[in-house]
């Protein structure tokens, strides 16, 4: 990057405007409304208790048939998805995403040197799901009669029950891909409101029949697998239809929603009026709030607005002992120790979160992108906790490894004409060239600054001066752009991978800021190390990103992905080496997790995390709250 | 040591010797056993030195230098090094709290670390390193006849460097040892080692230099409970191994070994070297356990000498020069094997909760837990273990071994020159079963390797009519009784410094058969207990060795294993009684000590009267007739049975305990004065 690309950068007002507005229409641009074609199943509308200040009963974005839009068996958007077209090039299909539609001529040597895969060898998916490999349903017959009788929706199909089955973990999709279905819940039921949730509880206690709650489906903590050794019927109950904003509150700047209401629908909604959450979690365009409560989510720009812990004001649970809420919204209380921390991590152990009342803010004026370039990890890592230490960190700041940043290169989409590959050429050469970064060692920080105007301007000087003390240099807008937008495409990368016998995975953390270095440099060298010892035939991809600043630590996203020809059982292979990583994770001061919960995946670390008391004392919430466990989708404890 | 405890004993006799045959149930197992020391397999040697007598040594040592390094890491000037270390957490951390404990200023503290720094540091020039190559080129072929490596170690090392940061961990038997390993590295163009060295060679200005400049960095034998001291040493290994800029070497069994037996593992180094993967700042570190076997010790009859309390002088740069004549004679060969990398990551896989250290901020220095402790324990048992197992035996140590057990057999006028050899034979076909590392040289037929082995040995036995005996080159110089008595010992204990070369291969079954004729697995139990300050036996590995040993008897039928029995078979009584003459003298010694406990030391005495008491009542009894090893002259076992008694609660130290420090237990005993042979 030169200094003219450099200035270049920080002026021209409108066209950053254009780029916010753009970045906005995209996310809009994922929510144009399905066609809700229903089926048999009676819908009796139900409207929520404040409908008169409904803000939007229009513009859901998920259907109650999710799979008329998502795969079944894969990531996202049924019309979006990562193939080599018939040049063998890769391409971006869809039209919902910055990417769509583009052509990308470096994936596949990215790919086959990364992975030493091979276009000849694929490894397709089972194209459809054949009702015979889903058990069919065991039906708790008392409980369907009154169901019925309540008018609330519900379904026995298969394919709506597979697709409540699962999670985004590796081995879900891996076995959804070969055509395998373990245990699925029996039942599908859709509510339309709080009251409706009140009902289906109360059904589920009286009939004894297991309830686990369903929002968006994102998990990647094997929080929605059906507990095989569950024997009650498994009613899933999809919030998906719950999705009303329902006041705004101006004054305080607050708004009340019911929890079934997808990310994108939120920011959409909000944005609307003028305002918005700031809570932006990578699978925004598919979680849910109340999945966000029950996980103790973390948006990508919680620097201003704060985690979901920080956002929440007030939070409506149904459990099988009654509703929890606090009874006023006063911005913070000493009322003994906070039920809202009882909530926030339940992970749907303890009941079902219907409504909540959360902090809004006006829309940012100004936004704008930014990156930087580092000779290596390590000044890079510098640089974020000198800027964590001056509290002057921006809305976002990432700072990805050299692997992410060679990865991201690999994404950049055919140039479209002899002047932009020359800047390209030109860009390289000063980086590597000029000032002497090693192209295998340099990484790069993006950045996105939000506010006003003047003081983002001012924020960026700020920022970018810490930078150059730690030999950093600007590296533009756009870079910082496409490593954002690479958040939302990544998941769909992971399908094409999975198509040339590639499985991955990513992981996260948080630790100190004095272990960042060692626990990214161990935990990439115990992921290859133990491929190595297990087998594994080819160089596995270990990669790592710093996402999240905090005032005594970091949290940390890993990638981990390998080639898999050869060996016999890739899934047990994989889930080792995961285990393995978790292991180092931990035995590096890292913690269980920072965001992605715990579920089932991680719960054998739960009592080591948490002391014997903790454990002890969260069982005994457990127990109170759900005696008979009709919350039975075992996660956490 | 900084300041002399004066430790006095009191004792309780009593259990001791009782407890050997207590009947207890026999718990003799018949588990399958998995190891069969025959399997072991080891790579081939090629001589270092050929190459050395065909070109020229000048154009070797100027010859162009470009070692493979740990992730590209260019070695790390001295100056960078001792900034690196003097602006660590650590070390501020440690010298504001000195600082704050004796209220001297930080800048006065840190001015002391700093010095203890240069006092410390090594500053490896090349020249210098040229430089021994060439002597050292000339030094060892005069002395050697070859220096054998295992070049498939090399490559096994050289990869190692390359993933992680290395410690290297040579046997220690001679002075020679680190000259020779970094010569080695040299030839192999390998990274070269900074080496931890004892202060003492400092003495030597000009020596002492020289080294510093080789690579060597000095150590302070004992440094109490200075914290700055211990803080500057630890951060300055740590900072190298960290960062990888060299692998470090030490000598695990901290000072040379006077018997050729292996000593037990000081954890000092080990603890810190250990450190930096325990908390997290190094992926793993790879331990190379490095056996070096001399087929003839230069020091040889100095050791005996310094164990029979015969005092020499200290080091000294003339004293070196003196030792020219040492130059002039044949020292056979040298084998040295660099064992397999052991990966630190794997040792303590299983064994250790690293997550003990993510509660504290890592510059804190803190004592390591009891976990700790007994994993850098059992780790250093198995390293020094593996060292062991690779020495190379030559012939002569199982003639050493012959020659001994026939000496205290009876006053024989030595042993037939043919019976000899056939004795050996069949040793040799006993000790490869037992997996010894035998270099036999098989061409030659077995008359021919005995007398070849006597010859280079000829300072050390006499052949008189057709009979092989040990004996002084001139025996009738001696005077009195007992200054001819220190003579023989003086004989007899280099002789036993070779025989102690194959005992970690015999002591297993030499236990069991010494047990065989009582309850069979306590009798072995208690003398393994109670020899374990003597020989390398793992801790908590009691019934291991017992199977193993039982397994080796079994395999060559020298026991049968019924029900609940042991039972030794026609042909085995050979073996056993050879087994059990191996460990005789030792345990002849160590209920001499006892004796000597009980009569004459009935009141309380020092530490300091112990070594020349107990050494008197030793010839009054070998000279009376009623002891018949000499060997029990030796320092070593009369130090290592106290400890010994000590430990198992026979003897008591009461008063004043200076506690060993940390150096203490890492470089050896301090007041040993040592002489140099280069």
């Amino acid at each position: 990057m030169n200094a003219a690309m450099a200035s270049n950068s920080s002026g021209g007002g409108s066209d950053r405007q254009r780029i916010a507005q753009q970045r906005l229409r995209i996310i809009a641009g994922h929510l144009r409304r399905p066609v809700d074609v229903d089926s048999t199943i009676l819908a009796a509308e139900c409207k929520a208790q404040d409908s008169k200040t409904d803000v939007s009963s229009e513009g859901k974005t998920v259907p109650r048939r999710r799979q008329e839009i998502m795969k079944w068996n894969g990531w996202g958007y049924s019309d979006t998805k990562f193939l080599f077209n018939k040049k063998g090039q890769a391409e971006f299909t869809g039209k919902r995403y910055k990417l769509s539609g583009m052509i990308m001529p470096a994936l596949k040597d990215w790919l086959e040197d990364t992975f030493g895969t091979n276009l000849q060898h694929k490894s397709p998916a089972t194209p459809i799901l054949t009702s015979s490999a889903v058990q069919p349903p065991t039906l708790n017959e008392a409980f369907v009669e009154e169901l019925k009788s309540t008018g609330i929706p519900f379904s026995h199909d298969a394919e709506d029950r597979v697709f409540r089955a699962h999670g985004h973990c590796l081995h879900e999709i891996f076995a959804l891909r070969e055509g395998k279905v373990g245990r699925v819940p029996d039942l599908v039921v859709w509510p339309n409101c709080h009251n409706d949730v009140v009902r289906i509880v109360e059904l589920a206690c009286k009939h004894n029949v297991c309830l686990i709650p369903y929002g968006g489906g994102t998990s990647v903590s094997s929080g929605l697998e059906c507990p095989p050794e569950e024997t009650r019927s498994i009613v899933s109950l999809d919030t998906s239809q719950m999705s009303r904003i329902l006041w705004i509150d101006e004054k305080n700047l607050t708004a009340h929603m019911e929890a079934g209401i997808v990310g994108q629908d939120l920011e959409r909604l909000l944005n609307e009026s003028g305002y918005c959450t700031g809570h932006e979690p990578d699978s925004m365009e598919f979680s849910s709030l109340g999945g966000w409560v029950a996980t103790r989510a973390s948006g990508m720009k919680k620097n201003i607005y704060g985690n979901i812990e920080d956002l929440v004001i007030r939070v409506k649970m149904v459990t099988p002992q009654g509703v929890i809420e606090k009874s006023c919204l006063g911005p913070r209380m000493s009322t003994g120790p906070d039920i809202h921390h009882f909530i926030m991590g339940s992970e749907g152990t303890l009941g079902v979160v219907t409504e909540v009342t959360m902090k809004i803010r006006p829309m940012p004026e100004y936004q704008k992108y930014g990156s930087v370039v580092f000779p290596n990890f390590e000044q890079g890592v510098a640089c974020l906790r000198e800027v964590a230490k001056q509290r002057c960190a921006p809305a976002s700041i990432r700072l990805m490894d050299n692997e992410q940043f060679k990865f991201g290169h690999a994404l950049k989409p055919q140039v479209s004409s002899m002047f932009t590959s020359f800047l390209d050429g030109l860009k390289t050469f000063y980086i590597t060239k000029f000032k002497g970064f090693d192209p295998n060692c340099l990484c790069v920080a993006t950045l996105l600054f939000e506010g006003h105007r003047e003081k983002v301007l001012q924020h960026e000087k700020q920022v970018y001066d810490i930078a150059a003390q730690f030999g950093g240099l600007a590296a533009g807008e756009d870079n910082g752009q496409r490593g954002y937008m690479l958040t939302f495409v990544i998941a769909y990368l992971r399908d094409l991978g999975m198509d040339y016998y590639v499985i991955g995975e990513s992981f996260e953390t948080s630790v100190p800021w004095d272990r960042v270095l060692d626990i990214c440099r161990n935990v990439k060298l115990r992921i290859i190390q133990e491929c190595k010892d297990k087998g594994v035939q080819f160089q596995p991809l270990a990669s790592c990103r710093a996402t999240q600043t905090y005032d005594s630590g970091a949290c940390v996203y890993f990638y981990f992905a390998f080639n898999y020809r050869g060996l016999s059982d890739p899934v047990h292979v994989f889930e080792e080496v995961e285990h393995a990583a978790r292991e180092e994770i931990l035995a590096n001061g890292g913690s269980l997790s920072h965001h992605h919960g715990v579920g089932k995946l991680r719960k054998e670390w739960m009592r080591e995390a948490v002391s014997n008391v903790g454990m002890g004392m969260l069982k005994s919430v457990k127990d109170y709250v759900d005696p008979n466990n009709i919350f039975g989708n075992r996660n956490l404890l | 040591m900084a300041s002399k405890p004066t430790v006095k004993w009191g004792f309780n006799l009593a259990i001791l010797f009782c407890d050997i045959f207590s009947p207890i149930q026999s718990l003799l197992s018949n588990r399958h056993f998995q190891r069969d020391p025959m399997l072991k397999k080891r790579d081939d040697f090629e001589d270092v030195l050929e190459e050395r007598r065909n070109s020229s040594d000048l154009r070797y040592a100027l010859r162009c230098y470009t070692p493979v390094l740990y992730k590209g890491v260019p070695p790390c000037k001295s100056s960078m090094l001792k900034s690196m270390v003097l602006q660590s957490d650590q070390l501020h951390y440690v010298i504001s709290q000195v600082s704050k404990e004796t209220g001297r200023k930080t800048d006065e503290v840190q001015e002391e670390a700093s010095a203890i720094l240069d006092e410390m540091a090594h500053c490896q020039q090349l020249s210098t390193v040229r430089f021994f190559a060439f002597t050292l080129s000339k030094v060892f072929k005069s002395l050697f006849r070859s220096i054998c490596v295992n070049e498939e170690g090399i490559q096994r090392l050289q990869q190692a460097i390359q993933e992680h940061p290395v410690v290297l961990l040579p046997s220690h038997r001679s002075y020679m040892d680190f000259l020779l390993m970094s010569y080695l590295l040299y030839t192999y163009d390998l990274t070269l080692p900074v080496i931890a060295a004892g202060m003492d060679f400092m003495g030597m200005k000009f020596v002492g230099e020289m080294l510093r400049m080789s690579g060597a960095f000095f150590i302070r034998r004992s440094f109490g409970g200075d914290k700055l001291y211990w803080a500057v040493f630890s951060e300055y290994v740590k900072t190298m191994l960290k960062n990888g800029f060299a692998p470090v070497e030490f000598f695990l069994e901290g000072t040379r070994s006077r018997t050729s037996k292996s000593l037990t593992p000081k954890l000092g180094l080990l603890n810190i070297a250990m450190d930096p993967f325990l908390k997290g700042e190094v992926f793993d570190v790879s331990v190379v356990p490095v056996s070096i076997s001399y087929e003839r010790i230069l020091e040889e009859t100095l050791y005996a000498r310094e164990l029979l309390g015969i005092p020499k002088p200290k080091e000294s740069t003339s004293g070196l020069f003196k030792a020219r004549k040492v130059l002039s004679e044949d020292y056979g060969s040298i084998h040295v094997y660099f064992g397999q990398p052991v990966s630190v990551r794997s040792l303590a896989e299983g064994r250790v909760n690293r997550r003990q250290f993510n509660l504290v901020p890592r510059h804190i220095p803190g004592k390591p837990g009891e976990d700790i402790h007994s994993f850098v324990n059992d780790s250093a048992y198995k390293l020094v273990r593996a060292q062991e197992e690779n020495m190379v035996l030559k012939p002569w140590v199982l003639l050493a071994s012959l020659l001994l057990q026939n000496q205290a057999a009876g006053p024989k006028e030595g042993l037939p020159l043919d019976e000899l050899t056939a004795q050996a034979v069949w040793l040799r076909d006993l000790s490869r079963q037992y997996g010894a590392f035998l270099h036999w040289p098989d061409q030659m037929t077995p008359s021919e390797v005995v007398s070849s082995s006597l010859s280079l040995h000829r300072g050390l036995v006499r052949i008189c009519e057709g009979k092989v005996q040990l004996a002084p080159e001139d025996p009738h110089s001696a005077a009195t009784p007992e200054e001819k008595l220190l003579n023989q010992a003086v004989i007899v204990l280099s002789c036993a410094s070779y025989r102690n070369q194959a005992l970690h291969v015999f002591l297993r079954p030499a236990l069991l058969a010494s047990a065989i004729h009582t309850e069979v697995f306590n009798s072995f139990s208690f003398l393994r207990n109670m020899f374990s300050n003597e020989f390398i036996l793992c801790p908590g590995a009691t019934v291991q060795d017992f199977e193993e040993a039982s397994y080796l008897l079994v395999k060559t039928g020298a026991v049968q294993v019924s029900q609940q029995e042991v039972v030794v078979t026609e042909g085995g009584h050979r073996t056993l009684a050879f087994l059990i003459a191996m460990l005789d003298p030792f345990l002849q010694g160590y209920q001499v000590v006892c004796r000597f406990l009980c009569e004459e030391a009935t009141e309380t005495l020092t530490e300091k009267q112990f070594i020349p008491a107990v050494r008197k009542f030793i010839i009054k009894h070998l000279l009376a007739g009623g002891l018949r090893y000499a060997e029990v002259l030796s320092s070593d076992l009369q130090k290592n049975s106290l400890a010994a008694f000590l430990r198992l609660g026979a003897v008591q130290k009461i008063k004043g305990y200076v506690g060993f420090d940390h150096l203490e237990c890492l470089v050896g005993p301090p007041s040993r004065a040592q002489n140099t042979t280069l």
